[in-house]
């Protein structure tokens, strides 16, 4: 008795709301105030964030690499397009049937992807997320092909249209990265999302405690597919179109990026990684892509050998060195 | 049909070889070292690059500059292992990957800023310009080069791994490294030596693609998925391995782009998923 109580005050106390994390919330509404003028580059950063929040459950949590996470970030934002196209532009019904679309793909390709580990695991989602590119350029009937998928109609998002100014954009966005990350929150801080972390730690040995372990990948991997799903759907939704570019290697290599540089394995490396990304790519967007991508090499160079746990574990290593 | 099943099968049999040479080298070094070096191809480009500025802008003799591509990029591949690569042996696979993604981008901002974004070539002396008349059809004299630089690569490696001192050493280190740095072989310089070997031979095969699909700054990424799909399929530190691969996935592209030119790059990616679901380890991977 006195032991599952002990068990029960180290998740709450784990689970416990810091006053920084209030705080961190609280400014997200900043930017509708502050710079109304970037609140469509909020909206952006607020997607990105949920999309490298999803790859943070599989990468930081469950230790499941992917080089080809775009996969179902751009399913779910083709779903939720051909959606709004073709039937209805409800935002809520497309976003829900981009997550759900994208849920079904993971869930069917998580039976493959978990049984693997190290260089197959790499690059098995890198082929399916190449895979996944190729058959939307090929089937341009559906798709739109290189040109992009066009006639997105989105009607008016619980009776607000969505403006020029990204107002609707940018609280819809921020709104549902935040229900998400509550979720996310939540499943992290459960017994299920010690398990996972359990299995990133050492796969061998979970099963011996009663862990069943590649069931608890494939629901992860389903839950964090349906995610990216999500975040997908919201960038159709807020630009009203759906290029190639989506399910590009490009897109699943930034993603990776954003959440190195914040910190994987903690709840807010993805959304620091994406602040900081998108915030800089948008005042260098005078620079040429390619000189662009020169910095986030060189990033990724010092951050490997410097910052082996992101911005947030090198700032949380120098608040812990003086004590 | 014949025929141009033949002519299918000669291409896709040369394109298979210049995969080999751009990702033997990528093989060894994944497969001895465990080193995920996905800026491969970056090396290729550095030889790519020594051949289209030695020929135009110094008159260089095309094959006059193959070595000169060899050892420019194996000196850069020894400066980089020397610096960086070593201090991440025992590093997971993850953080080599991005170390190395983040040296591929620097690596194409860096071409793009000097020599511009523009598809470089380079002139060809004119006995590997034209054809071939051989058994009543005609083969391109420059695929007919390309397949005997691949062979020749491939048997001579094979050779210095198999009878030479150097390669029992490098096959030692590679099964046992404790093992055999307790013998006392010098498994650093024997790792070292492997991977400038190994970087050369990206260079080769960057220089010798600039004919058969040109040369760009995005070169390092382009191809960087057809030589991690021939080592993954292959199996790691298997020359032979490597060698089956690269004639597959090359006969089947160019058979894809033959046949099924409107699925494009389909074909490749679905030979390579299949082939991995069924072997994860590769065709002739031991672990």
């Amino acid at each position: 008795m006195e032991k599952g109580r002990a068990e029960v005050s180290y998740f709450r106390a784990q689970a416990r709301w810091r006053p920084l994390e209030l705080a961190f919330w609280a400014a997200t509404l900043l930017p509708f105030v502050v710079t109304p003028s970037y609140l469509s580059l909020a909206s952006q950063i607020a997607i990105t964030a949920l999309f490298a929040l999803s790859l943070d459950l599989l990468l930081g949590y469950a230790g499941i690499v992917s080089l080809g996470h775009a996969a179902y970030f751009g399913f779910g934002a083709y779903s939720a397009g051909l959606l709004s196209k073709h039937y209805l532009g409800e935002p809520l019904t497309g976003l829900v049937v981009g997550a759900a679309a994208a849920g079904i793909l993971g869930y069917v390709t998580s039976h493959v992807i978990v049984r693997f580990r190290h260089l197959a695991l790499i690059m098995l989602t890198l082929g399916l997320g190449l895979l996944l590119a190729e058959a939307a350029n090929s089937a341009s009937a559906l798709t739109g092909g290189a040109d992009g998928l066009q006639g997105v109609k989105m009607s008016p998002l619980l009776g607000f249209k969505f403006d020029l100014y990204g107002r609707t954009a940018y609280a819809y966005s921020l709104a549902v990265l935040f229900c998400v990350f509550l979720v996310a929150r939540r499943i992290i801080h459960s017994p299920f999302g010690l398990a996972l972390r359990g299995i990133r730690e050492n796969a061998t040995r979970m099963p011996a405690i009663g862990a069943p372990v590649l069931a608890h990948l494939r629901k992860v991997y389903t839950i964090a597919a349906a995610m990216a799903g999500a975040a997908g759907a919201l960038l159709t939704q807020t630009t009203s179109t759906v290029s190639l570019e989506v399910l590009s290697f490009g897109r699943s290599a930034d993603v990776l990026v954003i959440l190195i540089l914040g910190g994987a394995g903690r709840l807010y490396g993805g959304i620091v990684g994406a602040i900081i990304y998108m915030v800089a790519r948008d005042q260098f967007s005078g620079l040429n892509p390619q000189y662009w991508y020169f910095w986030i090499g060189l990033l990724l160079v010092a951050v490997v050998m410097f910052l082996p746990n992101g911005i947030l574990g090198g700032l949380s290593a120098l608040r812990k060195k003086p004590q | 049909m014949f025929a141009s099943l033949a002519g299918v099968l000669f291409d896709g049999f040369a394109f298979g070889m210049l995969l080999f040479l751009l990702s033997v080298g990528l093989s060894v070094t994944l497969g001895m070292m465990n080193f995920v070096n996905l800026a491969h191809c970056s090396f290729a480009m550095i030889g790519g690059y020594a051949t289209v500025s030695l020929a135009n802008r110094y008159g260089w003799p095309f094959l006059a500059t193959l070595p000169a591509a060899f050892v420019a990029a194996g000196g850069v591949a020894i400066a980089l292992e020397r610096t960086l690569f070593r201090r991440l042996y025992r590093a997971s696979d993850l953080d080599q990957c991005l170390l190395t993604i983040g040296m591929v981008f620097i690596s194409i901002a860096a071409y793009a800023f000097f020599y511009g974004t523009v598809v470089q070539s380079t002139p060809m002396p004119s006995y590997l310009k034209g054809s071939v008349q051989l058994f009543g059809m005609s083969f391109a004299a420059y695929r007919l080069f390309l397949i005997a630089m691949g062979l020749v690569v491939a048997a001579t490696l094979v050779f210095a791994l198999e009878t030479t001192r150097f390669g029992a050493q490098v096959r030692a280190a590679v099964d046992n490294q404790r093992m055999a740095r307790g013998l006392g072989i010098d498994v650093d310089r024997a790792f070292m030596i492997t991977f400038a070997l190994g970087g050369g031979l990206a260079g080769l095969g960057g220089a010798l693609a600039i004919e058969i699909v040109g040369l760009d700054h995005a070169f390092a990424l382009n191809y960087l998925v057809y030589v991690l799909i021939v080592v993954a399929v292959g199996g790691l530190g298997s020359i032979g391995g490597s060698f089956a691969a690269a004639v597959v996935l090359g006969v089947s592209d160019m058979a894809g782009k033959y046949y099924f030119p409107w699925l494009g790059a389909f074909v490749i990616y679905l030979v390579m998923v299949a082939l991995l679901m069924w072997r994860p380890v590769g065709l002739f991977g031991k672990r």
